[in-house]
């Protein structure tokens, strides 16, 4: 009917603004490009939850040719509408994120050593960098016991982030 | 293993929400820190508004006269006298630093520690300390030179802002200034912060101790008008109640004579702001040295012309747009740079037929011009006409400009004076002149330092923490003779550096969205009266997306409204947003007549406070009751608003003047301050 096409449009339309904001936060040039590397960033701002994977299969989709390091806006917005169309890369539900750390603590302390900790983070999955890791473990360690409380730890960043 | 991808893929879109955050957070300081300086161009305006419009009718000529009243001293001499020290008295009780002059290195060092200790230094000292600054910055070019030569490594701070403890820190890292230790610093040394003096006496010291190893830019803040907006001269009439206003006078003259630029090795430019297309060094460093012919040295000394007012106010209006002295460096006053050359034309003829009457000459303007063209017998003063007003651009040019990605050379429009410029104007500038880098100040930057257009341009700053606790970092330069730039960063706080990501994001963000509902509640019924724009229904209710575009025509701060969306609004139905509920969730209350005057006023309270110190000339803190009404009509008429004279009456009223027909500034403000804030925070009734 034509009403739901009128407002089809009207929220794609939404959604390239809000795809246009975030590049543009970026864009330091305002030639309507971005750095590469602030890609994962953008992508994440927008509520969505790409592991390292497959935001590198998103950037090798909108990437030129020859890579210049750059990404056009033009190339980025069709991309990026489909990504938040389809709903890919939702966002992970609390419970489902304490589970996740509960798996870690194999001897259900309901706490993790620092050493533990880092050793999944740096070692499994899609490894952080010394930087990244030192930044969590500030944000989740308790530096006189040096443990971490993940169940406060998750809790607290779930309250945080602003949807 | 899964756990461990879902938590690092959790905590990474964690990261990325913060640096989004972040990066909103700096546009938002940003672009009202840079809407604050187009406000101080537009108050420039308003002046040339009132020159434009003054006639010697008007009723408001006696407020504009005042305003532009003419001090009686003038030369030199006489201005040693005013600025003379010795007949204030230590008292024994004193404890703080004595200095004697000439000063020695352990003067400085001593009144470092002074500082240190949160002591103040007495009026007698300052006063000594800045005549013998003055005296010298007048002896010195226009361009400093230096060099790297016996391996010396030069030392370079950008923006200090009054953050004596980022001063404290790089000399704890890097020493104090000596021979062995040079240093360039980068102007901007005052406003904002809260020990501008201190951080100019430090300076003025170790540059008397050692005059060919401190360099000393002048940066963009170094002008009296604009410290009367952004905090110094409050803060010295705050610490020397009694000599204050000789102080700032004193210190006025110096910021006029400040070198405006630092060359090492005659490859490497230091300046504040930037370059245009335009820049010409050699002009700039060549004007001292010009000589008027049939004029005298005391004519060419300082910023005041004659002795004898021809037609005052006329006299002064020029003296306040742009410096009245022809030939020696300039006190920079900013304005508009349209209707710029009509002025000067007009202004330097005066000037030059006033000077030519001290000296005793009989020609006049036009016999001049002619005997110019027929003869090269005086190129010099054909020349100043002409270049005068391109001198002064050059000026503005060198402390107000920012580089820009794009090529090109475009007006600053952000700041509202000096230019944008384009790495292809570095390139021109710098082959022009035989330099490799060029190093300026003037923006601030989150790690302290940043290079631009292809590492030709490196911008310093050395203000840490400087829009709010944890929001960025200083940092200073050290070079060789290779000039190759090392960078230390620093941060003042030390409890910031323990705070993780979150929090000092947290804490920047917190008070930068002070600052936007500060702006917000500023423009509340512009705002309402667009969101109505959207609802011609009157529901009460918009889109999302009509909420950012008309945030964005009202408030014209280029934010990314819809990014910084999730931070403004909470609850929305189905993505429509109740705006009245928003604004009264937001704590700002309905308008109405009373409301929407003090709304206006507190829009403008920034350029109001900035125009009443201007007419209290006497820095006295008091104004008469009709300068302030008189002030206020102008100001409205010349921003387009209507306010009726019961208004304002009534509006001086209920804040509770005194009677006797003079209004103490600071009262005003700070009354005026408690209301705004009141209304800030809902309190129901706004008065």
């Amino acid at each position: 009917m034509a009403e739901d096409k009128e407002s089809a449009e009207a929220i794609v339309s939404e959604v390239h603004k809000k795809i246009r904001a975030a590049f543009d936060v970026f864009d330091h040039e305002f030639n309507k490009t971005v750095d590469v590397r602030e890609i994962g960033t953008i992508i994440r701002s927008l509520g969505c939850f790409p592991n390292e994977g497959e935001l590198h299969d998103v950037i090798a989709e909108i990437e030129e040719e020859e890579p210049t390091g750059y990404i056009r806006f033009e190339k980025f917005l069709p991309t990026m509408t489909k990504v938040l169309m389809e709903r890919k890369f939702r966002p992970i539900p609390e419970d489902l994120m304490l589970q996740a750390f509960e798996v870690l603590d194999k001897q259900k302390k309901g706490h993790l050593e620092l050493e533990e900790l880092t050793k999944y983070m740096t070692q499994e999955g899609e490894p952080f960098t010394q930087e990244e890791m030192e930044e969590m473990l500030s944000a989740a360690m308790d530096p006189d016991k040096n443990l971490i409380f993940y169940k406060d730890f998750v809790s607290m960043m779930t309250v945080d982030d602003p949807r | 293993m899964r756990a461990a991808l879902l938590i690092q893929r959790w905590y990474r879109q964690y990261v990325a929400r913060l640096e989004m955050r972040r990066r909103c957070t700096w546009n938002i300081f940003q672009s009202i820190e840079y809407a604050g300086e187009q406000d101080q161009i537009k108050l420039y305006n308003f002046f040339g508004y009132l020159m434009d419009h003054f006639t010697p009718a008007s009723s408001e000529r006696n407020l504009i006269s005042h305003i532009f009243r003419e001090n009686n001293i003038c030369r030199n001499v006489d201005w040693e006298r005013y600025f003379c020290y010795k007949s204030i008295e230590v008292p024994k009780l004193y404890s703080g630093p004595h200095l004697s002059f000439p000063i020695t290195c352990s003067n400085a060092a001593e009144l470092v520690e002074a500082f240190k200790n949160k002591q103040q230094l007495h009026s007698r000292y300052v006063l000594q300390l800045l005549g013998e600054t003055w005296r010298l910055l007048r002896i010195l070019p226009n361009i400093s030179q230096i060099s790297t030569c016996h391996s010396k490594e030069i030392t370079i701070c950008g923006d200090l802002h009054g953050h004596l403890e980022d001063l404290l820190l790089v000399f704890y890292k890097n020493g104090l200034p000596s021979s062995e230790k040079p240093y360039v610093f980068n102007g901007d040394f005052v406003d904002r912060g809260k020990d501008s003096l201190e951080i100019l006496l430090i300076l003025f010291s170790f540059l008397l101790v050692y005059p060919n190893d401190v360099h000393l830019n002048r940066g963009n803040h170094e002008d009296h008008i604009v410290n009367l907006r952004y905090g110094f001269t409050k803060e010295v009439l705050g610490k020397y109640r009694l000599h204050g206003k000789k102080i700032l006078k004193l210190l006025q003259k110096i910021f006029s004579w400040l070198p405006l630029a630092t060359v090492i090795d005659n490859k490497v430019l230091v300046l504040h702001g930037g370059i245009s297309d335009t820049t010409d060094l050699h002009l700039i460093s060549r004007r001292k040295r010009q000589n008027r012919s049939g004029m005298t040295d005391s004519d060419l000394e300082d910023d005041d012309p004659t002795a004898k007012p021809v037609d005052s106010s006329r006299r002064r209006v020029h003296s306040l747009t742009h410096s009245s002295s022809t030939g020696t460096r300039h006190e920079v006053q900013r304005r508009s740079l349209q209707g710029l050359n009509n002025r000067v034309t007009c202004s330097v003829e005066e000037e030059l037929k006033e000077r030519r009457r001290q000296a005793g000459l009989s020609q006049s303007y036009g016999d001049l011009r002619n005997s110019l063209a027929n003869s090269d017998s005086d190129p010099d003063s054909g020349e100043l006409l002409e270049s005068y007003g391109d001198e002064w651009k050059q000026i503005v040019d060198m402390l107000w400009s920012d580089p820009m990605p794009q090529d090109g050379c475009v007006p600053n429009e952000v700041r509202g004076g000096g230019c944008y410029w384009g790495p292809d104007v570095t390139e021109e500038v710098l082959r022009r002149h035989n330099l490799t880098l060029l190093i300026r100040s003037h923006e601030c930057k989150q790690e302290g330092y940043e290079f631009c257009h292809n590492r030709r341009v490196l911008t310093i700053f050395s203000a840490s923490n400087y829009y709010e606790v944890g929001s960025n970092r200083g940092a200073y330069i050290r070079m060789g003779p290779d000039l190759v730039p090392h960078f230390i960063q620093y941060q003042a706080n030390r409890a910031t550096r323990a705070l993780t990501l979150r929090q000092s994001v947290g804490r920047t963000e917190r008070s930068a969205l002070r600052a936007l509902r500060e702006k917000l509640f500023a423009h509340k019924s512009d705002l309402i009266s667009s969101f109505q724009e959207y609802d011609p229904e009157n529901t009460g209710l918009i889109s999302l997306g009509h909420w950012a575009c008309a945030m964005e025509a009202v408030l014209r701060l280029g934010l990314p409204w819809r990014v910084l969306r999730t931070q403004l609004v909470g609850d929305t139905l189905d993505g429509m947003l109740d705006y009245h509920l928003w604004f009264r969730e937001l704590s700002i209350t309905e308008p109405n007549t009373e409301v929407s005057l003090l709304e206006t006023m507190y829009k403008h309270h920034s350029n109001l406070e900035t125009i009443f110190r201007i007419i209290d000339t006497d820095n006295s803190g008091l104004i008469s009751f009709e300068e302030f009404r008189q002030t206020w009509k102008l100001l409205s008429s010349h921003l387009q608003t209507e306010i009726s004279d019961e208004a304002i009456s009534d509006l001086a009223v209920s804040i509770d003047f005194n009677k006797d027909g003079s209004i103490d500034i600071n009262e005003f403000m700070e009354a005026f301050r408690l209301v705004g804030g009141d209304l800030l925070q809902n309190e129901g009734d706004p008065h």
